[in-house]
């Protein structure tokens, strides 16, 4: 009974001298909150942060870039990351409460379109991407293709890149109710590499021997640009994204280096290591 | 002293037992609470309105025309009973393109003028804005949408948690891909379970028990997740081989991997229930004549059904809650399943996948709340359905 007592104490002890290092670091400490598509860059940037600034403390959260500009209105966050540029609604919000808010590009992201490699489609235009997915199109001879079902393979809706493909490369219309939605980008790459009439889309990360990525064009069929990090950094790749940083402008000090780390020559090859694309300098 | 002692065992075992109940009692009340509240909700994101201009002859525009016409499938006003004019789109995120941030002032104050004049001098609109930067002297028609029912929510065919500006909840597709699947693994697996359990319990001999029982009971073992990425590389390119589909991610592989995961349960369960019956009633099949086979089918299957049955519920319980290993393999397409080689969605699926974005409170999240409800429903009813059947059997083979 003494010993567990003792052990009892002992841990008790701990956690309190662990909460008052905490304390002690707070004014360094800080939150980045949002988007499941930021969450492995801005985790693999803070350890490399914090491992040259030991006073410093950066606690990352996902949630998804919605449930992190929320928690930047509800100021349970310092920084929300997102994949996507706040909405109207959300910026009125941010007005009303008179906050200044600040934000910052920190990389890009690019997404490839995939198909099997027995396919012998190599380019699509926006136009015949979109009557994909919306469901317009159902068969690869009618854009030019053998007679063949598209199956076609998307992201769950909690995936940023949902709502990203959903924006870009369909103009807002919805998914067809017949697509289907893979809990990760890995099922995507594995179920595109076994299906000879698959199409779908995957960071440029995740491109590897069994996919084939395929050229897009945006202008009606006139230029088709593979997915490559030159395409997508120089913007001649028009499926690619920004991806965000939101702060206060009052916690700017304590905010600010961070940033700076990882638009650094550093943090942008960070950048690229983890799968993105480094912003052009 | 003793005594003691005990009164304290005694009131700490009636007290875990409160807590039990009482956190299984406040689960369902939560997600009651949480589920119910969907309807009676208008399906519009937020405290968005949908407005027409004023000579448009549309009174009356339902949740899923918004969606066809939000998706440019309805291109006309004449489509819905209009006038012939096109349809022109206004979302509160296209406001860049319409207005200069100079035209709608720095705290958005001219606005409301600025949208409503918009509105009556554009004859093909349908305006979505919200409710705070509606003119008091809106010239335009506001046009009233449908609220969540119930009944649209248990028959619709489509579901668009996300759609903007109106969502599109219509779970009937994922309570019908959910039974579709477990009922066929359940049909796989009941036969191969009860066959293994006879096996285990009446045939092998004890060496191949030994070898046997272990390794089942290791399946039951085995995460969920691992068991998904197996069918996603195994299974799923069987199906698609075997019977030459053009997509390998169907009920079926759902089903055969959920039959999988639901052997060592059926096994466990049937076996020792079958290895429950007497020896004196087996010795005395024996004893009148009766050989090994005739004994298994005439007194101890039907002694032990009650335990079987049993079996076959938590068999089933096991699939229709499984959540990871289905949401890898049967390709989660919200379509109403008419066939087993095709996509389907299953509501646990749906709860994993979605929940993680659905901002809370908001109307997805509701909407995943009341699809708990159902699923909590289903395995209710299967419960208690079977349940009755095995209690009234064990009273008739008495």
């Amino acid at each position: 009974m003494k010993k567990i007592f003792a052990i009892l104490s002992l841990t008790l002890m701990m956690s309190c001298a662990g909460k008052e290092q905490k304390n002690d670091a707070s004014k360094n400490a800080i939150t980045v909150k949002g988007s499941d598509t930021v969450l492995p860059l801005t985790q693999k940037e803070a350890e490399e942060y914090m491992k040259k600034h030991a006073d410093a403390a950066i606690t990352v959260v996902g949630g998804g870039s919605g449930v992190g500009i929320t928690a930047l209105m509800d100021g349970t966050t310092d920084v929300a990351m997102s994949s996507r540029q706040l909405k109207m609604e959300e910026k009125v919000k941010f007005d009303e409460k008179k906050s200044n808010l600040k934000e910052v590009i920190i990389a890009k992201d690019a997404l490839a379109v995939i198909v099997n490699p027995k396919n012998k489609i190599d380019k699509l235009t926006h136009e015949q991407l979109s009557d994909i997915y919306t469901g317009k199109t159902t068969n690869w001879k009618e854009v030019g293709g053998a007679d063949l079902k598209i199956i076609v393979y998307a992201r769950e809706t909690s995936s940023g890149t949902y709502e990203f493909f959903k924006e870009h490369v369909m103009d807002k219309k919805n998914y067809a109710t017949t697509v289907l939605n893979m809990p990760a980008t890995g099922a995507i790459v594995q179920s595109v590499s076994q299906t000879e009439g698959a199409i779908g889309y995957v960071g440029l990360a995740y491109e590897t021997k069994e996919i084939k990525p395929i050229a897009v064009s945006y202008d009606a069929g006139k230029t088709y640009v593979l997915p490559s990090v030159i395409a997508a950094q120089d913007g001649t790749y028009p499926v690619a994204r920004p991806l965000y940083y939101y702060y206060s402008a009052e916690k700017e000090a304590i905010i600010k280096p961070f940033v700076d780390f990882i638009l650094s020559e550093e943090g942008q090859k960070t950048v690229l290591e983890v799968g993105y694309v480094p912003l052009k300098k | 002293m003793k005594k003691f002692i005990e009164r304290i065992i005694e009131g700490a075992l009636l007290i875990s037992s409160t807590v039990t109940t009482l956190t299984v009692l406040l689960i369902t009340i939560f997600l009651f609470k949480e589920g119910l509240s969907l309807f009676n909700q208008s399906p519009l994101e937020g405290d968005n309105i949908i407005t027409l201009s004023a000579d448009n002859t549309v009174e009356h525009i339902s949740s899923a025309q918004i969606k066809n016409i939000f998706d440019q499938k309805i291109t006309h006003w004449d489509e819905l009973g209009g006038k012939k004019d096109s349809i022109i789109l206004f979302t509160f995120n296209d406001l860049s393109t319409y207005f200069s941030d100079d035209e709608i002032g720095a705290n958005f104050e001219f606005l409301p003028h600025k949208i409503d004049s918009l509105v009556s001098n554009t004859p093909g609109i349908i305006a979505v804005f919200s409710k705070k930067y509606l003119e008091p002297s809106f010239k335009g028609k506001i046009v009233k949408v449908e609220n969540v029912t119930l009944t649209q929510f248990l028959s619709g065919e489509e579901w668009f948690p996300t759609a903007n500006p109106a969502v599109q909840l219509g779970v009937l597709p994922l309570i019908l891909g959910t039974l579709w699947v477990s009922l066929i693994a359940i049909v796989i697996a009941l036969p191969i379970g009860l066959a293994t359990a006879i096996y285990l319990a009446e045939v092998a001999n004890q060496k191949m028990r030994n070898i046997y029982k272990p390794i089942i009971e290791l399946l039951a073992g085995i995460p969920s997740v691992v068991y998904g990425f197996f069918g996603l590389i195994v299974i799923v390119p069987m199906v698609q081989k075997t019977f030459n589909l053009p997509v390998g991610e169907t009920a079926l592989s759902g089903s055969i991997l959920l039959a999988i995961m639901a052997l060592p349960t059926i096994i466990t369960v049937s076996e020792d229930a079958i290895r429950n019956t007497p020896r004196s009633m087996k010795e005395a099949s024996l004893a009148l004549g009766a050989n090994r086979w005739q004994t298994i089918v005439r007194v101890t299957i039907p002694y032990s059904i009650s335990g079987i049955s049993a079996a076959a519920i938590l068999g089933i319980g096991r699939a229709i809650g499984e959540t990871m290993a289905v949401l890898m393999v049967t390709g989660n397409a919200a379509v109403m399943p008419h066939s087993l080689l095709q996509p389907v969605r299953t509501i646990p699926a749906t709860i994993a996948a979605e929940l993680g974005e659905a901002p809370k409170d908001g109307i997805h999240y509701k909407s995943l709340f009341a699809l708990g409800c159902i699923l909590f429903l289903i395995t209710l009813v299967i419960n208690l359905w079977v349940d009755y059947i095995s209690r009234k059997r064990s009273n008739y083979s008495k």
